[in-house]
């Protein structure tokens, strides 16, 4: 089981299990201080660092979550095609192991950062900071960061993105958004994806799959695609010249953004 | 699955509440989670026993409190209780709501022991 195993102990927190010493033991004196403070501060912290560095060199940070094999990778390679002459794109890629995504991202002509998390199930902004030493950002417009594929763990992270997009692919059901509200509360877009099996997936409710959405208070665009036939692309490549856009009016006036839905500890430690 | 990773972060803060505050001993540290925070109460507990060892937390107590989960609408103004999956309003069932409570990771309170004059002045 993953919490018996130490499988959560990443290179990128590492130092925090090893730092930490050991320290006399006495009986007297009880205290006790109110703390208030988020749990993950030390990864804001660090996440807060990367977005001023993204936002330093006119970059556009977007997060990709999604469970295992819903099209994240395969969305990437549309998306380069669309904006090759457009936008200079960059792409981090998280997976247990593998350097199967970054290649196949390095195929298009795109400079790719692979981190291998070994067994942990989340990239943290720690991994981002270290990946962030192997790419050049000044000759990248948008960075995707795809997460490692998973429901559950990669939300609770900020990795210093502006925006976050959670994939559902036809195949895994319409009723995933209520299955697994805190991943999809988190998106400021979400991408039905595959929607060229819907045609031998009756099953799957495009307008359900929003609904649920919908019931988690989320007001993002709801987008059915396939990066495949092409269908519903638009959509989603419109909203990233959007997301553009307001980048560079933000950067003007020296501003950032953090996605809609931030956890907790974001409100409580706004680095501007 | 994450929540070790959450948990070693919870004890690297509260080692340097340690220091700060000259502690001999953690002996309790309380935390305060939403079910919308993504963190499973018990995992973290599991999580704890493990990644205390050799801290200065190696024999506290873990407590977790958790938060409910509570919206404001944005259309009518009014406040009520709400589900992980359904984030409406229960007034007017709009979807123009916001979390209010429930999504919460927060350290809250931290109990120690500090070192005293005497402590200090053992011997080793």
């Amino acid at each position: 089981m993953c919490d018996t195993c130490g499988c959560n102990i990443t290179p990128g927190n590492r130092h925090l299990v090893e730092e930490g010493g050991k320290h006399e033991h006495t009986h007297d004196g009880k205290v006790a201080v109110e703390v208030l403070q988020n749990l993950l501060s030390e990864n804001d912290h660090q996440a807060a660092h990367n977005r001023e560095h993204f936002d330093r060199h006119q970059v556009l940070a977007i997060n990709l979550m999604s469970s295992p094999g819903s099209g994240k990778t395969r969305l990437l390679e549309s998306t380069i095609d669309a904006f090759r002459n457009k936008y200079r794109i960059g792409v981090i890629e998280g997976d247990l192991e593998t350097e199967n995504d970054a290649e196949r991202i390095r195929a298009k002509g795109v400079p790719a950062v692979q981190i291998t998390t070994g067994t942990a199930c989340h990239l943290d902004a720690h991994m981002i900071h270290d990946a962030l030493h192997q790419m050049n950002l000044d000759s990248i417009d948008i960075l995707f960061i795809e997460n490692v594929g998973n429901l559950v763990c990669p939300a609770s992270f900020d990795l210093g993105q502006h925006r976050n997009v959670t994939l559902l692919s036809v195949t895994e059901g319409d009723d995933k958004p209520a299955k697994y509200p805190v991943i999809f509360r988190a998106a400021d877009h979400v991408l039905i994806t595959k929607s060229d099996l819907l045609a031998v997936l009756d099953e799957f409710d495009p307008n359900k799959a929003e609904m649920a959405v919908r019931h988690l208070a989320v007001e993002a665009p709801v987008s059915l695609t396939s990066a495949k036939s092409g269908d519903g692309l638009d959509l989603w490549l419109s909203w990233l010249e959007e997301q553009m856009a307001e980048q560079s009016a933000r950067r003007r006036e020296g501003k950032t953004a953090t996605p809609t839905i931030a956890p907790e500890g974001q409100h409580l430690h706004a680095h501007g | 699955m994450h929540e070790l990773s959450i948990c070693q972060a919870m004890l690297s803060q509260v080692e340097e509440i340690a220091q700060r505050e000259n502690a001999s001993e953690i002996t309790r540290i309380v935390i305060r989670i939403g079910p919308l925070s993504g963190v499973v109460p018990d995992l973290l507990q599991q999580a704890f026993t493990i990644a205390r060892a050799g801290t200065i937390a190696d024999h506290a107590e873990l407590v977790t409190e958790e938060a409910p989960i509570r919206v404001r609408c944005l259309a009518c103004g009014k406040e009520s209780d709400a589900q992980a999956n359904r984030l409406l309003c229960q007034s007017c069932d709009s979807y123009r709501t916001q979390v209010i409570s429930g999504d919460e990771l927060l350290l809250a309170s931290v109990e120690l022991n500090r070192h005293t004059d005497e402590s200090i002045q053992q011997p080793a």
